[in-house]
């Protein structure tokens, strides 16, 4: 059974958002993890540039197969897990901790409201298998 | 619930995470793809490739038969227990499935073939049967089938067997296999690594299972299964070749038997093909950018564009590395379309690795 953390909010694309202040750090989640299996290449936004929620802004990339990760809130992106370059591997071994992918300075702290919670995550995967 | 084999049971206790593989319910990783391929590249690993397809051809006539049959010679087989890398053709020189067939003895042959190829496989075979009198096809559903590869496999799988049978597992040459009652042992593979296929009675194979896993070897899921093979330049069918290529244009001319009298199924689609000049070539590529090649994504080369037949990502190499089909002479660097980008990848001589070493930087890359 995957780990889901209360303290976050979730796409049902996989990712999962966790807010402080006006700031966003974006992942994915752990059951994305073990579904992709190990992880080899992780495309992020670039520093600097404007993402919309629910735009495709990136892709990781497992030895199987390839999946897209989506902007779970507007604005822009301040900061981003170089790591990931070079050791992508990161999100399997701790995607809620170091493998965490970037961070948004949010335009609109009311798209929170259109997140998941962790319960409503749950559920969505528990229905997926 | 799809088919399971014999050995469904020790991969869930193993933590197998478990797919659908062309309706068989099979383990596609334990844990991490990556260990798994390491392990057999630097160690030893097991497979279990139960879900494939095994046939004992036999009679008078198994022997014409097979020579009709398959692209390659059967004909070279004269030592007991020697195997043979094939296609089997349709009439227009499509490649209907890639097998091996092991001579067991005289009148007595065991061809292994695909699982996802199975129906039509077998259908074939009956086809083609037509007119030979003294020929048995018997489908094998009682035999399981379990690969164990690495530069250690041979060592540690040996002593899990009677003392009796060693010294003989021993000696045995590459593809090359010994018999023993109701088990068949093949220095045979799909990894670029040394080892066995090991085929026996499926209710004698967990047993088997529990001893290599004792002794320490790793089980492997079809996932390192993939990179693997891929990194050993091995064809996977349906990916790699169908029944709209030849093996011609599919990095297969070597094993086809062309130069001979033996008239075979396909034969003359093939003179024909090689009389009008092979059009493409089958080649490895390695990506320079970064990313990962997949299956079907178009590649451009300054002689026209081709196609990316299977791609992933090599543990060994920590890059990614494909096989495509290229328009012929194509060579140097190419570009490979990915999501609306061009990538540079460089196109190099198959295979990539061989018994754990990259062959690029080794006289493999000229």
């Amino acid at each position: 059974m995957s780990e889901v953390p209360s303290e976050l909010k979730f796409l049902s694309s996989h990712e999962w958002v966790l807010i402080e202040g006006g700031v966003a750090t974006v992942g994915v989640t752990d059951h994305a993890q073990e579904l992709l299996g190990d992880l080899v290449y992780v495309e992020l936004p670039e520093q600097g540039s404007s993402v919309a929620a629910g735009d495709s802004v990136g892709v990781i990339e497992s030895v199987k197969a390839a999946s897209d990760t989506y902007a779970p809130v507007s604005g822009e992106v301040i900061e981003v897990n170089e790591e990931l370059e070079n050791a992508p591997d990161k999100i399997n071994d701790d995607p809620y901790g170091d493998g965490w992918m970037y961070k948004v300075s949010m335009e609109d702290p009311e798209e929170v409201g259109d997140l998941l919670d962790a319960e409503a995550y749950s559920e969505a995967i528990a229905d997926e298998e | 619930m799809g088919n399971r084999t014999p050995l469904y049971q020790c991969h869930l206790d193993a933590g197998a995470k478990i797919v659908d593989f062309a309706g068989w319910d099979m383990p596609i990783n334990y844990g991490s793809q990556i260990a798994e391929h390491e392990a057999v590249r630097s160690d030893a690993g097991m497979f279990d490739v139960s879900h494939m397809t095994v046939v004992d051809v036999s009679g008078a006539d198994a022997r014409a038969y097979l020579q009709h049959l398959l692209a390659n010679d059967v004909g070279r087989l004269q030592l007991p227990g020697k195997a043979l890398y094939s296609c089997m053709l349709n009439q227009q020189g499509g490649v209907i499935d890639d097998l091996i067939v092991y001579y067991l003895r005289d009148g007595f042959y065991r061809v292994v073939i695909n699982s996802a190829t199975r129906e039509k496989d077998l259908a074939w075979l009956d086809r083609q049967a037509q007119g030979y009198a003294d020929l048995v096809i018997k489908f094998r559903d009682d035999v399981a089938l379990l690969a164990v590869q690495g530069p250690n496999a041979r060592d540690q799988a040996i002593g899990l067997f009677e003392d009796y049978q060693q010294e003989r597992l021993r000696q045995l040459a590459r593809f090359q296999g010994a018999e023993f009652d109701d088990c068949f042992v093949a220095r045979t593979g799909y990894t670029g690594e040394d080892g066995f296929e090991i085929m026996m009675l499926a209710e004698q194979m967990p047993e088997l299972w529990q001893r290599m896993l004792a002794a320490g070897i790793v089980p492997c899921g079809l996932g390192a299964r993939d990179t693997l093979r891929l990194e050993a330049g091995m064809n996977l069918y349906g990916a790699d070749m169908d029944e709209t290529t030849t093996p011609l244009v599919s990095g297969l001319a070597w094993t086809v038997a062309l130069g001979d009298a033996r008239d075979f199924i396909g034969k003359q689609a093939l003179l024909d093909q090689q009389a009008a000049g092979i059009q493409q070539s089958f080649v490895g590529l390695l990506l320079l950018d970064k990313g990962v090649l997949r299956n079907h994504l178009k590649v451009v080369t300054p002689l026209g564009e081709g196609e990316i037949t299977s791609g992933s990502y090599s543990p060994t190499l920590q890059r990614s590395i494909a096989m495509a089909r290229l328009p012929a002479g194509a060579e140097g660097r190419v570009e490979v379309e990915v999501r609306n980008k061009m990538l540079s990848a460089e196109i190099v001589k198959l295979p990539f690795v061989r018994e754990g070493k990259s062959m690029l930087n080794d006289g493999g890359n000229q």
